[in-house]
């Protein structure tokens, strides 16, 4: 089972961050559950497979304020994927600085390392007015002038700062299947 | 939250501000853009004249914008609309019925972002088949008023969307690749009614012009 974590404030904007997410999983046949940040509880985590973060819209930065309910993160042991804000969140507890940029729209990037099954140059849709600088544990497989893909050193943790869930969905695919 | 409309009185549009509706936000006014340019990529022109009788029937007011529909200049039209909306209605942000079309949408939200307003688009990705279920599922009345591509012709104009039209759309895209949705701007849609109008709108002197595959139904309400 996979957990679907929202970290939209608003529950309009989970049709847009999370519902597309919740499909390709749904089209994979993949079981999962979703749960916003603010109800999860300690057994969610702990009879979880796999977490997906998912993102939020532009000037959502509310999550931010909140990043204790993420504090379980660093010591978590198995694998998670964090998208666009749900990178951030990763970036941030493992030391990462927040910086803004903002980006809409196309973007080509290149991975310079195979990444849940990418490599080379891909094209990509991001939609972000932040992103982490100064990681630590942290491998970056992809970036423009900041990361854009990044891993965890020792654990299965990943992060995207742009949205598969528009463009190049296999990536949200091929990290529940692996 | 209280939110503007992007609404051209197609189906997407409409059941976009359904749904922000029932998610409990306001929707202050709806924003109409007129463009002169046919072959607009941002804007669905046809009966755009006809959404004043759509924002009567759901007691919204409507800012109209026209535009010569030209690429960067429609842009300067539509955020022209959107900063009169916040002034004029103290919208904090805007609802969207983008589905696909990234070109659309994240001009939109450059343009949202620059004004400091939130943006919705919640069919964001949606899966095409499930859209034409949810609007008969809520009950919405949608005619086709435009068809645009091989092999629709004028047989199509003023059909409804229902059950029988969506097994016909599903045999198009199996067989000529046409959205089931007309996203790629195969076909042109209206709504005639949903849960938020206060009266059904009835179509009366319909109009038809085209030729081949290209063809449009103009009407009063």
């Amino acid at each position: 089972m996979i957990l679907v974590i929202s970290i939209c404030k608003e529950k309009l904007h989970e049709l847009e961050f999370v519902k597309p997410i919740e499909e390709i999983l749904r089209k994979g046949r993949i079981r999962f559950c979703t749960k916003h940040y603010r109800d999860l509880k300690k057994k969610d985590i702990d009879n979880a497979q796999k977490i997906i973060i998912c993102g939020t819209s532009l000037r959502d930065n509310n999550y931010l304020e909140h990043l204790g309910k993420f504090e379980w993160i660093k010591d978590y042991k198995k694998p998670v994927l964090g998208i666009c804000g749900g990178m951030q969140v990763i970036g941030l507890r493992f030391g990462g600085k927040l910086k803004q940029n903002t980006e809409i729209g196309f973007a080509k990037i290149r991975f310079n390392k195979a990444f849940l099954g990418f490599d080379g140059e891909k094209e990509v849709y991001e939609l972000h007015n932040y992103y982490v600088d100064g990681l630590k544990d942290l491998d970056i497989f992809a970036k423009t002038k900041f990361a854009q893909a990044i891993k965890h050193k020792k654990k299965e943790i990943y992060g995207v700062l742009f949205h598969p869930e528009v463009r190049q969905k296999e990536i949200v695919l091929n990290f529940a299947e692996k | 939250m209280k939110l503007a409309s992007l609404f051209s009185g197609g189906k997407d549009s409409c059941l976009a501000l359904f749904l922000a509706k029932k998610a409990g936000h306001e929707i202050a006014c709806l924003i109409a853009i007129e463009s002169e340019n046919k072959e607009s990529y941002m804007f669905h022109v046809p009966s755009i004249s006809q959404v004043k009788k759509q924002a009567e029937a759901m007691n919204i007011p409507l800012i109209r914008q026209k535009t010569k529909g030209k690429k960067e200049a429609e842009l300067k039209d539509l955020e022209k609309a959107i900063k009169l909306a916040k002034e004029k209605y103290g919208v904090e942000g805007v609802v969207t019925g983008a589905v696909e079309s990234v070109y659309q949408a994240s001009r939109i939200q450059k343009i949202t972002n620059d004004l400091d307003l939130e943006c919705f688009n919640p069919l964001w990705q949606k899966d095409q088949l499930e859209l034409l279920n949810d609007l008969i599922k809520n009950k919405f009345e949608v005619v086709i008023t435009g068809v645009f591509a091989y092999p629709l012709t004028k047989e199509w104009l003023g059909r409804k969307i229902d059950k029988k039209f969506i097994e016909d759309a599903k045999t198009l895209y199996e067989k000529y690749k046409i959205n089931p949705a007309g996203e790629g701007g195969e076909f042109e849609s209206f709504v005639l009614y949903c849960p938020i109008f206060r009266k059904k709108l009835e179509m009366k002197n319909k109009k038809i012009f085209g030729e081949k595959n290209s063809w449009r139904m103009e009407a009063e309400f």
